[in-house]
């Protein structure tokens, strides 16, 4: 039986990042677990906006359609999650090697 | 689950900050300890895949969806202290830049999400793991223990909610499981695939980690 010796590479990762975002268009618009019963039970409306807005919805503003919209929003959400993540990562290494 | 503002009152959310700061300060010291050369880009990318991940909203049942957490891989791929240490980025991240979850609320979001569903997942795998060694017993206990963090967090978002006043326990705790519990199962499901994954391929990543 042949094996597959498959190593995964970071790149396989990012791939699979990129992969996601793609899809986030078509991802369900249903309400969440929690909207859901706070509509069923009542307390929806007591939601209260944030007075700042950036990219609201997951989608990006200024952006012709949707699904672009969407999908740059994912770019940016997870190109901003990857810089920060490496970067706390590394910031903690330096300061256990100080 | 995120929970908007207005949903909880202002001392659960003080509560919530405190004990979100708390432990997001002890994460940082434990993990300090800890990082190998490989761990820095793979709390990038997990941090990444963690964010792409619960855009994919799922639906569940009767006109609802559900999207992934993601704690509990993160506990088991990167331990619990680093784990709960970007669930908070991606936390932060959907609160300040895509308005995912109020600004007021994000120290129970942190404290659910993270640190909740983190712990309980994170021990149901290690638990798994004790009892039943090898790769068996650690899917199994990535299954469990994803399925778990979600339920527990849905449970102590609606305690939030009840001690707030804004709904009453036995009105809101067995319809958050309850829906929490079929998305459990995905998050249960995805949680193991992706282990299984990495098992298959990245090995050694788990394996520093225990070091």
């Amino acid at each position: 039986m042949k094996r597959l010796d498959v190593r995964l590479k970071w790149w396989h990762a990012g791939l699979a990042i990129a992969l996601l975002v793609m899809l986030s268009p078509l991802a369900s618009t249903s309400p969440d677990g929690l909207e859901k019963v706070a509509e069923d039970k009542g307390f929806a409306d007591r939601a209260v906006e944030t007075p700042f807005h950036v990219i609201p919805e997951y989608i990006m503003p200024g952006v012709q359609g949707t699904i672009p919209g969407r999908i740059l929003a994912g770019i940016v959400g997870s190109g901003v999650l990857l810089a920060l993540g490496w970067g706390l990562a590394r910031l903690l290494r330096r300061r256990n090697e100080t | 689950m995120h929970i908007p503002d207005g949903f909880v009152s202002a001392p659960v959310a003080a509560v919530g900050y405190a004990v979100a700061a708390g432990c997001v300060g002890y994460a940082v010291k434990a993990t300090n300890k800890r990082l190998g050369d490989k761990q820095v880009p793979l709390m990038g990318v997990l941090a990444a895949f963690v964010f792409a991940a619960q855009m994919l909203n799922f639906p569940i049942a009767g006109g609802t969806s559900g999207h992934l957490a993601g704690a509990t891989l993160a506990a088991i791929l990167l331990g619990p202290w680093a784990g709960l240490l970007i669930m908070t980025c991606v936390l932060i991240v959907q609160c300040l830049v895509f308005q995912d979850g109020g600004l007021l609320a994000l120290g129970l979001n942190v404290a659910n999400l993270g640190l909740i569903a983190g712990v309980v997942g994170y021990a149901a795998y290690r638990s798994a793991h004790f009892l039943f060694p090898g790769k068996r017993g650690q899917l199994a206990g990535a299954g469990i223990g994803g399925c778990l963090s979600v339920v527990t967090a849905s449970a102590a978002a609606a305690v939030e909610l009840a001690v707030s006043g804004t709904v009453p326990l036995a009105v809101v705790l067995p319809a958050m499981a309850g829906i929490h519990l079929l998305i459990g199962i995905a998050e249960g499901l995805v949680t193991a695939a992706v282990l299984a994954l990495v098992l298959a391929t990245r090995a050694d990543l788990l394996e520093l980690q225990k070091a």
